[in-house]
C-alpha cells in the first residue's frame, strides 16, 4: 500500500498549466526526490499535496484516503508534515517554542482545563517540551535550546522548521528545498539527517536543486519539467536518461 | 420621480466628496501603504481654515486656495514628522500614529476655531434651480463640476508628467522605483500632501451646503474609507464611482427606508464588500507566493 | 519552596498585593473612581490584548462589544427584571454568540481590510443602540438599576472597588492561563505563520473565531460591570472613539504582554484626567502623546521597558 498516490494531478493558474497530469506514488520507508529545473512546479506540487492550493483536476490519496481537497491542518492530522522554500519559522517565539507547536496535535487542548489552569496542561507542556528538545537534538540544534528564532543563523532555522515538523511525528514528511541557502558543509549534513529521518519511521519527500544531496539520499526520483513528468526511477536510472541530461543536468554535475 | 430626482442630486453631490475624500486614501495607500485616519481631518481644515481667512478680511477665493495651501503642508508635516519615523512598525501601530494625529488635528482645530458650527457662503448664490420638479442647489453644481476637474487632472497628472509616474512607479514597487533613481521620500511627501489638498477642496466645497466644525472629519473620513474600499482600495476610478455609489446609497436609504440609518449604510456596504469581494469593484486579486 | 515562585505566581501576586494595598493610598473618592474606571478598561483591554497582541489580529469596534454588554445588563435588568448576575450572563452569551457568528468571515481578512470590517461592524452596532429609541432610550442613554442581593443593595465605592479589583485579577488570572498553554501556543503560531501554523494541525480558522469570541466576551463583562457601577448607560460606551481609546490602552501598554494592557489601561483612562488641565488643549496633547508613544515606542511601553531594564539590544 502506496503511503502517497498522485493520479493525474494538474493545477492551472490563469492560462499556466503549473502541474499538468502528473502521477506518482510514494512508498513508506522511502525517500522520494523530486527535481527539476527552477519553474517546473516542484513547489506547487508540493503545495498542491499540503493542501495550501487546490488542484484542477486529480487527485492525492494519503493513506489511501482521497485527500485532494483536504485543508492543512486535516493532512496534519492524518500524518504529514513539511517545511518551506522561504522560512515559516514564527520568529515571535523562541526556537524551542517553535517546534513545541508542533507537538499541538498531541497536545492536552480542553478549553476548561486551559482557563482553569488544570494540571494536565502542565503535565502536557513539560512533555512537549521535552520532546522538543530531543528533537533539536537530533537535527543538531542543541546549542540553540535557550535561543530566540529571531537570533538564529539561516541555517540553523532551516533545520528548526525540520524538527518542528517532526514534532508532529509525521507518517510523511515533505522538505521543500532544504539545502537552499545553505553552504556546502551546512548541505552535507542533510543528506545523513534525512536518512537518520528514515530510519526513524518517517518517510520523506525532497524537493531539491542539490544533485549531490538529491544522488545520495534518494530511493526514488521524479523529474519534472515544465509542469509534467519527464522520469522516474532509481538515481542511477534518472542519471542515464538521456532526456534528463538535455533538459536539466547538462555538464559536469553530479 | 421628484422626490427621486431629489434624492439623486443630493446623493451625487454628497458622492463627490467621498470621491475626493476616497481618492486621498488612494492616493497615500498606494504610495506607502498606509490607511490614513486623518484624511477626514484635511476636508475639516479647509473648510475652517477658509471660513478663518474669511472672517479676516479675505475673499473667498484667496482664502480657499490660502487654506488648501494650509492643508497640504498639514499632509507634508504628518507624513514627516508622523509616519516617515515609524516607518516599518506594525499595522496596528500605523493606524494609532494617524488616528492620534486625527485626534491631534481636531484638537488643534476645537482651540483654533472653537466649538461652534460656522458657515460658507455659497460660491454663486444660494436660489436652488428647479429640475424636473426637484432643487438642485448651485453649490451641488460646484461641488460636482469640480470634483470633474480634480479627476480629470489628476488623469493628467498620473498619465503624463513624471512626477505622477513616478508615484505610480512607487505604489507598485517601491524597492524598483527607488533603484530607478526616484526619491521614495518625495513621492510620499507628494502624496500626502496631494491627499491634503484633495481633502482641504472637499472640505470648502461641501461647507457652504452643510456647515463645518471641529468634527466633521470623524465621519466623513470613515465614510470616505468605506467608499475607496468599495470602489477596490488603491484604485482612482474605484474611488470614484465607490463614492458615488455610497453617496447615492445613502441618499435613497435616507430617503426611502430610513432617515435615522443613514449614516449606517456606508459601514453596511463595507462589510458586505469585505466578506463578499474584498477587492472591491475596481480591486485586483493576488494570490500569496510560499 | 523556591520552585514555587515562578514568573507567572509573583506576577499574580503582585497584582493581588498591588490590588489589595492601593485603597491604602487612596485619598478620597475621587481616586476610587478612577481606580475602578481603570480596572474596568483594563478587564476589556486583557481580552483585546489576547486578540491583537497574541494573536496577531486586530478590532477597532471592540466597544460594540463593551457597548452590547451594558445595554445587556441595562434593558434586561431595568426592563425585563432579571437579576443583575444573571443580565450581565446573558449579555455575554449574546455578545459570544454574535462575535462567533461574525467571526469566520471577518476574520478571513488581514491586516487594514480586517481593521475596516471591525470598524464597521463597530459602528453599525452603535447607531443600532443610537437609534432604537425604545428598546436603548436612544442617544439620552438609559437608567441602570443598581445590584442588589435581597435587601443588601450593592453601591459605593469602595464595594465597587473590591468587586472590580478581584474580576480584574480573574481576569489576567484566565488571560495568563490561556496564554501560557498549548491553546495559547497555537493562538501564537496563528500571529507567526498562518500557513505554518495550518501545515502543523492547527485550525486557523476556528483558533482566530475561538480568540475573538474570547476577547468579546471580556468586553461584555466588563461593560455589564460598567453599566451598573455608573447606573447608566450611553451609546457612546460603544462608539468608534471608545474602541479606539481600547485599542490604543492595548498597544501602548504593550501587545503580546497581559499586565501591560492593564497598564495601558491606567495610563490612558488616568491620562485624561490629567489633562483636564489643560482645558481646551486637551485633546490636542492627548493626540500629540500618542503620536509620540507610537513613533517612539512602538512596542509599547511594557515591552520597551523590559528591554532597556534587560540591556538587550532593541
Amino acid at each position: 500500500m502506496s503511503l502517497l498516490r498522485i493520479e493525474s494531478l494538474t493545477k492551472e493558474f490563469g492560462g499556466v498549466h503549473a502541474v499538468e497530469d502528473v502521477s506518482f506514488a510514494v512508498e513508506p520507508g522511502a525517500v522520494f526526490s523530486v527535481i527539476g529545473p527552477n519553474g517546473a512546479g516542484k513547489t506547487t506540487l508540493f503545495n498542491l499535496i499540503t493542501g495550501l492550493y487546490e488542484p484542477t483536476a486529480g487527485k492525492v490519496l494519503f493513506r489511501d484516503e482521497d485527500m485532494t481537497k483536504a485543508p492543512p491542518h486535516r493532512l496534519a492530522e492524518r500524518g504529514m508534515a513539511r517545511t518551506f522554500q522561504n522560512l515559516q519559522i514564527f520568529f515571535n517565539m523562541t526556537a524551542l517554542e517553535n517546534v513545541m507547536v508542533g507537538r499541538t496535535l498531541a497536545a492536552e487542548k480542553g478549553v476548561f482545563a486551559t482557563l482553569l489552569a488544570l494540571p494536565r496542561i502542565r503535565k502536557s507542556d513539560e512533555a512537549a517540551r521535552a520532546k522538543a528538545e530531543e528533537l533539536m537534538r537530533f537535527v543538531g540544534l542543541g546549542d540553540y535550546l535557550d535561543a530566540d528564532s529571531d537570533a538564529m543563523p539561516y541555517g540553523a532555522l532551516k533545520r528548526l522548521e525540520i524538527a518542528r515538523a517532526l514534532a508532529a511525528e509525521p507518517k510523511l514528511l515533505l522538505l521543500d528545498e532544504p539545502a537552499a541557502g545553505l553552504n556546502p558543509a551546512e548541505t552535507a549534513e542533510i543528506g545523513p539527517l534525512i536518512r537518520r529521518i528514515r530510519d526513524a519511521g518517517t518517510t520523506v519527500v525532497l524537493v531539491e536543486h542539490d544533485m549531490k544531496l538529491v544522488m545520495g539520499v534518494s530511493d526514488r526520483i521524479l523529474v519534472l519539467n515544465y509542469g509534467q513528468r519527464l522520469a522516474e526511477g532509481t538515481a542511477a536510472e534518472v542519471r542515464a536518461n538521456p532526456d534528463v541530461v538535455a533538459a536539466y543536468l547538462g555538464t559536469g554535475h553530479a | 420621480m421628484a422626490q427621486l430626482l431629489q434624492f439623486l442630486f443630493s446623493g451625487v453631490t454628497v458622492g463627490a466628496i467621498y470621491a475626493l475624500v476616497a481618492l486621498g486614501f488612494a492616493l497615500i495607500y498606494n504610495a506607502s501603504h498606509v490607511i490614513n485616519f486623518a484624511q477626514g481631518e484635511f476636508v475639516m481644515l479647509g473648510g475652517l481654515a477658509t471660513v478663518g481667512f474669511v472672517a479676516a478680511g479675505l475673499p473667498l477665493a484667496p482664502a480657499a486656495l490660502l487654506a488648501i495651501l494650509l492643508t497640504i503642508l498639514v499632509g507634508f508635516a504628518l507624513q514627516k514628522f508622523a509616519v516617515e519615523p515609524a516607518r516599518g512598525a506594525s499595522v496596528v501601530s500605523i493606524i494609532i500614529i494617524t488616528i492620534g494625529a486625527s485626534i491631534f488635528f481636531r484638537g488643534g482645530a476645537q482651540v483654533i476655531w472653537g466649538k461652534d458650527f460656522h458657515r460658507l457662503p455659497a460660491f454663486t448664490g444660494e436660489d436652488p434651480i428647479l429640475i424636473g420638479g426637484a432643487a438642485l442647489l448651485p453649490q451641488s453644481l460646484w461641488v460636482i463640476g469640480v470634483s470633474a476637474v480634480v479627476v480629470v487632472a489628476l488623469r493628467w497628472f498620473f498619465g503624463s508628467t513624471l512626477a505622477g509616474k513616478a508615484m505610480l512607479a512607487v505604489s507598485h514597487n517601491r524597492l524598483a522605483a527607488e533603484l530607478c533613481g526616484i526619491s521614495v521620500n518625495r513621492v510620499l511627501l507628494l502624496s500626502f500632501g496631494l491627499s491634503g489638498g484633495l481633502g482641504a477642496l472637499a472640505g470648502i466645497l461641501i461647507a457652504p451646503i452643510t456647515l463645518t466644525s471641529y468634527q466633521v472629519g470623524t465621519m466623513l473620513g470613515l465614510k470616505g474609507f468605506c467608499a475607496a474600499i468599495v470602489g477596490g482600495l488603491g484604485s482612482g476610478p474605484g474611488a470614484i464611482v465607490g463614492g458615488l455609489v455610497l453617496g447615492i446609497a445613502e441618499a435613497m436609504a435616507a430617503g426611502y427606508i430610513s432617515s435615522a440609518y443613514k449614516d449606517a449604510v456606508a459601514f453596511v456596504a463595507i462589510l458586505v464588500v469585505l466578506v463578499v469581494m474584498p477587492g472591491g469593484i475596481f480591486g485586483k486579486k493576488g494570490t500569496e507566493r510560499v | 519552596m523556591a520552585g514555587f515562585w515562578t514568573a507567572r505566581r509573583a506576577g499574580l501576586a503582585a497584582l493581588a498585593l498591588a490590588i489589595a494595598v492601593l485603597p491604602l493610598l487612596l485619598p478620597n473618592k475621587f481616586y476610587f473612581n478612577m481606580a475602578i474606571l481603570i480596572g474596568l478598561n483594563a478587564i476589556v483591554c486583557v481580552g483585546l490584548n489576547l486578540l491583537i497582541g497574541y494573536a496577531g489580529q486586530i478590532s477597532l469596534g471592540h466597544a460594540a462589544f463593551f457597548g452590547l454588554g451594558a445595554y445587556a445588563s441595562a434593558v434586561f435588568s431595568a426592563k425585563l427584571g432579571w437579576h443583575p448576575l444573571i443580565s450581565m450572563a446573558a449579555g455575554a452569551v449574546m455578545v459570544s454568540l454574535l462575535a462567533f457568528a461574525v467571526a469566520r468571515p471577518i476574520l478571513k481578512l488581514k491586516g487594514h481590510y480586517l481593521a475596516m470590517a471591525t470598524l464597521g461592524l463597530g459602528i453599525i452596532i452603535s447607531i443600532v443602540l443610537n437609534r432604537e429609541l425604545d428598546v436603548t432610550g436612544g442617544p439620552d442613554g438609559m437608567p441602570v438599576p443598581r445590584i442588589r442581593f435581597g435587601d443588601v443593595r450593592v453601591r459605593g465605592e469602595h464595594t465597587w472597588y473590591w468587586i472590580v479589583g478581584v474580576a480584574l485579577w480573574l481576569s489576567v488570572w484566565l488571560s495568563l492561563n490561556l496564554i501560557e498553554s498549548p491553546i495559547g501556543r497555537a493562538l501564537r503560531a496563528v500571529h507567526g505563520s498562518e500557513v505554518a501554523a495550518s501545515t502543523l494541525g492547527i485550525d486557523v480558522a476556528r483558533a482566530k473565531s475561538f480568540v475573538f469570541v474570547v476577547s468579546a466576551a471580556y468586553a461584555s463583562i466588563a461593560g455589564s460591570l460598567t453599566a451598573h457601577y455608573l447606573e447608566f448607560v450611553t451609546p457612546s460606551e460603544a462608539g468608534f472613539l471608545r474602541s479606539v481609546e481600547f485599542v490604543t490602552m492595548v498597544v501602548l501598554g504593550g501587545m503580546a504582554s497581559t499586565y501591560g494592557a492593564v497598564i495601558g489601561a491606567a495610563i490612558l483612562t488616568a491620562l485624561p484626567q490629567a489633562l483636564a488641565a489643560f482645558h481646551d488643549y486637551e485633546h490636542l496633547v492627548f493626540g500629540a502623546i500618542l503620536m509620540a508613544t507610537m513613533i517612539l515606542m512602538p512596542k509599547g511601553l511594557v515591552p520597551t521597558l523590559v528591554e532597556r531594564f534587560r540591556g538587550s539590544k532593541s
